[in-house]
């Protein structure tokens, strides 16, 4: 019988590991902390290298109802949408490892209202957090060296830090213990670039986080799935600014697509809205998981569960043969 | 594996250690000067072998199986639908592209009442995304101890697409693959105790053969595979047994490096993977090497989601699809009629243009060059600007079938309000909404 030798790449290189939050005995506030990364091989190739851990799952709450978002999320949360905090604990139940708090764009944003919903939130749960903007450069300013400074020593993640306005989150980052989530265009020069920033003015490569940006399914998640696969890739032959783990937000732009937000008036092949629409967040979701995603953002409980659901049996190491 | 220039070298005349070979050594009658510029441009795929009258068979065998794709091709097909996978040639997409997608099939029990009226859902799917007919490639039909023969008879005549028959019983097989006639389908499985009965079955009937190793064995799933080759079926497909996420993970990337990288033959073939009713996993099979995939249960909520992802992943990442820039007009519009301005990437302009049809409003949508590319991408690459959309509107003509001087553009990009009232003197600058959903609202509202 002929043998088969297990086909096994050789890698010399490792994903960063880093700690999202911090717990009383780190200076912060947090029951927990959640490490990502650590990864020597291709996501779940447990037969050639470490996968130390899982991929998070962060779930997204907004500081108040988001006006735009489809029927079929706001009522597979019901009511507590109208209260952050209720919101943020409903999100722990769900199963979120980490929760990402977004402002959202209304008159009363200021950095005085920021401050207080991050309370509320920080009070609401022992996860460790992330914080994006309302995605408005100077409001985002305001928000997010507001929200550092609330929370300072909490090691939460702040986001979304680009080209354009790394340098005064960055900072607040500095001053204030905490981690950017560093967003390029799909494309891994600037990914790698933006890191080198980043890290030229202080902020360590075990607090930076890389987001390379990905598209919904069925409107440019393919070229998001192809840039991770390089990153990855070049991460693991050795590239130092190539191996920050890796964050998407795939619930957000599932969610916008025409696919999950609408009802009525689609072609009848599209089929049950609700099954259709969790499917779009999950199949956008686990594909970005199985290119190297080490925190994926979702919005939907039940993609929360399936994604999950995957992650486990992922990790179960059930595919490693002797 | 294709070979180097240098390793078809070892294999001419020119290096033959017989005597009666050797003497032909860069004689030229192949066209070029020697053996080993021969030898370069076989390597190069600019001659062919038969050039050469002299290669001895022991090497010809080598060369041609080193021609042969790593990954074989695999047809199958039913009145005029086919369904060919396999023949890939990278591990990620980005490397070049996949070539091939997996077929989508559904599973059907012989013992189920309604096999028939699934197959005919099956068959009769069919949805459009950016401009494109997706539909499922066919049904599995699964011998689960009713009447085989005629379900496979009953499932053939309500859904024109090719079949899978999934039966380890030879002598239910045999009645499967006569009921099939006609059609050209898959045969699922040989195993280690059936494998000779199995063979015989599809060389006789001219079938594809799937073999089934248990539980990820691919030493096992190798010599099976040999065997059933030895036994005169070229047409083979992989089933390693596993069926979990984890473990098919591990056997698929395996197979397909120990295929393109190891030059593997007894496993160059494609694979066939069992998703359960589980969508995430048969969206991990067809971007991790499946070439068949078999999902329990039919609902278009998910066969479509899984459709779309399948045509994304097989796009060619070399070039984003695009459509023809210039004036398209949406349920006969008349002079009065709004006019918009969107991109040439396929995925843009059919969002905005299918909206745009199913609101039943008329409409005239000019799509700019912007090169295939979004909304957004294209402004952040300047090819979707003031000036590129100014001059659409000139050359295109589009003004003089207009009885006004309006243009709505896209809520994204606001901030050409500006400038493109420069560019286009006397024309009224409509920002629309950001998402193309939104747009029958916004001209029910704001246009008239
Ligand atoms: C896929 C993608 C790419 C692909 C290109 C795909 C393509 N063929 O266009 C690649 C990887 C090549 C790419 C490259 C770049 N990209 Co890009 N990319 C994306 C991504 C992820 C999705 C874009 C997409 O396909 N959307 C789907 C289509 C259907 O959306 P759309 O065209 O906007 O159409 C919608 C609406 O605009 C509306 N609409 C369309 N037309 C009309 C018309 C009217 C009248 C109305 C009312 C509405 C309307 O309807 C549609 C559906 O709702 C976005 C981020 C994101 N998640 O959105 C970034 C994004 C667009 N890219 C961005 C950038 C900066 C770039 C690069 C310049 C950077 C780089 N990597 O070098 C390059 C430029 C390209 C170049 N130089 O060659 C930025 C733009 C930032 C900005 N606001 O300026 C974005 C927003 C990412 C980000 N957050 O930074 N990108
Ligand atoms: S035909 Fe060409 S390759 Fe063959 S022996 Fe003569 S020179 Fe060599």
């Amino acid at each position: 019988m002929p043998t088969i030798e297990v086909p096994k790449e050789k890698w010399n290189g490792k994903v960063r590991e880093i700690t999202l939050g911090a717990t009383a005995a780190e200076g912060g506030t947090r029951a927990k902390t959640v490490t990502v990364g650590g990864e020597t091989t291709l996501p779940f190739l447990h037969f050639e290298g470490e996968i130390p851990r899982p991929p998070a799952i962060a779930i997204e709450v907004q500081d108040r109802k988001p006006v735009d978002w489809s029927p079929v999320l706001l009522e597979a949360w019901g009511d507590v949408t109208e209260d952050v905090a209720a919101w943020t604990k409903a999100a722990a139940e769900a199963g979120a490892d980490v929760i990402l708090l977004k402002f959202s764009l209304h008159d009363e944003l200021s950095p005085d209202y920021a401050r207080q919903v991050l309370r509320h939130v920080l009070d609401a749960t022992g996860l460790p957090l992330i914080v994006f903007g309302p995605g408005q450069a100077d409001l985002d300013n305001d928000v997010l060296v507001a929200v550092a400074e609330e929370g300072k020593g909490e090691n939460f993640v702040l986001g979304v830090c680009e080209d354009k306005n790394y340098r005064t989150i960055v900072a607040a980052a500095l001053a204030h213990g905490h981690l950017v989530n560093a967003r390029t265009a799909m494309d891994v020069n600037l990914a790698k670039q933006l890191n080198i920033l980043i890290s030229d003015m202080g902020l360590p490569l075990e607090r930076i986080v890389m987001d390379p940006t990905t598209g919904a399914l069925g409107y440019g998640m393919e070229y998001g799935y192809s840039v991770m696969e390089r990153l990855r890739l070049a991460a693991l032959q050795g590239d130092g600014m190539t191996q920050q783990p890796m964050l998407v937000t795939p619930g957000e732009e599932a969610w916008r697509a025409k696919e999950a937000r609408a009802g009525e008036g689609v072609p009848q092949a599209w089929g049950d809205w609700a099954e259709r629409a969790i499917n779009w967040e999950t199949l956008t979701a686990s594909t970005l998981v199985e290119s190297g995603a080490d925190i994926v953002v979702l919005r939907h409980p039940e993609s929360v569960k399936r994604v999950r659901g995957m992650i486990d049996v992922l990790m179960s190491k059930s595919g490693v043969t002797s | 594996m294709a070979l180097s220039g240098l390793e078809i070298y070892k294999l001419l005349p020119g290096s033959s250690k017989n005597p009666e070979v050797k003497k032909h050594a860069n004689c030229k009658e192949c066209g070029f000067p020697t053996c080993l510029a021969f030898a370069m441009k076989l390597g190069q795929k600019q001659a062919v072998l038969a050039q050469c009258p002299y290669v001895e068979e022991e090497s010809k065998a080598k060369l041609e199986a080193s021609a042969a794709p790593p990954i074989r091709l695999i047809t199958i097909s039913a009145n005029g639908r086919k369904l060919e996978v396999g023949n890939e040639t990278v591990l990620f997409r980005h490397e070049k592209t996949f070539y091939h997608e997996p077929g989508l099939f559904v599973r059907v029990k012989d013992t189920q009442a309604d096999a028939a009226e699934v197959a005919k859902a099956v068959g009769e799917y069919m949805v459009d995304y950016v401009g494109m007919n997706l539909t499922m490639n066919g049904v599995a039909v699964e011998a689960a101890g009713g009447d085989f023969a005629a379900t496979v008879a009953a499932v053939k005549s309500a859904c024109p697409l090719p079949l899978v028959l999934l039966v380890e019983d030879p002598a239910a097989a045999e009645a499967g693959l006569t009921a099939a006639q006609g059609t050209q389908s898959l045969l699922w499985a040989a195993t280690p105790d059936n494998w000779e009965a199995m063979a015989k079955l599809a060389a006789q009937y001219k079938v594809p053969l799937a073999v089934r190793a248990a539980g990820g064995d691919l030493d096992a799933l190798a010599a099976l595979a040999e065997q059933v080759k030895g036994a005169g079926v070229e047409d083979i497909v992989l089933d390693p047994g596993v069926r979990d996420y984890d473990s098919s993970l591990a056997a698929f990337t395996q197979l397909r490096r120990l295929a393109l990288k190891h030059n593997e033959r007894n496993v160059g073939y494609p694979i066939i993977a069992f998703a359960g009713d589980d969508p995430v996993l048969a969206g991990q099979h067809i971007a991790k090497y499946a070439g068949f995939v078999v999902l329990d249960r039919f609902s278009s909520g998910t066969v479509y989601p899984l459709l779309v992802m399948r045509a994304n992943i097989f796009t060619d990442p070399q070039k984003p699809i695009q459509v023809k820039p210039g004036i398209y007009e949406i349920n006969n519009p008349k002079p009065g009629d709004p006019l918009m301005v969107t991109t040439n990437f396929s995925i843009t302009y059919f969002s905005v243009a299918n909206e745009i049809e199913s609101s039943g409003i008329p409409g005239w949508l000019l799509v700019a060059d912007a090169e295939g590319m979004s909304v957004l991408t294209a402004w952040a690459a300047g090819k979707f600007d003031a000036e590129r959309i100014a001059k659409s509107v000139k050359t295109t003509g589009v003004a003089e079938k207009l009885s006004h001087q309006r243009i709505v553009i896209p809520g994204h990009v606001a901030v050409l309000m500006g400038e493109l009232e420069e560019e286009l003197p006397g024309w009224e600058i409509n920002v629309g909404p950001r998402e193309a959903v939104d747009l029958p609202n916004f001209l029910k509202m704001q246009w008239g």
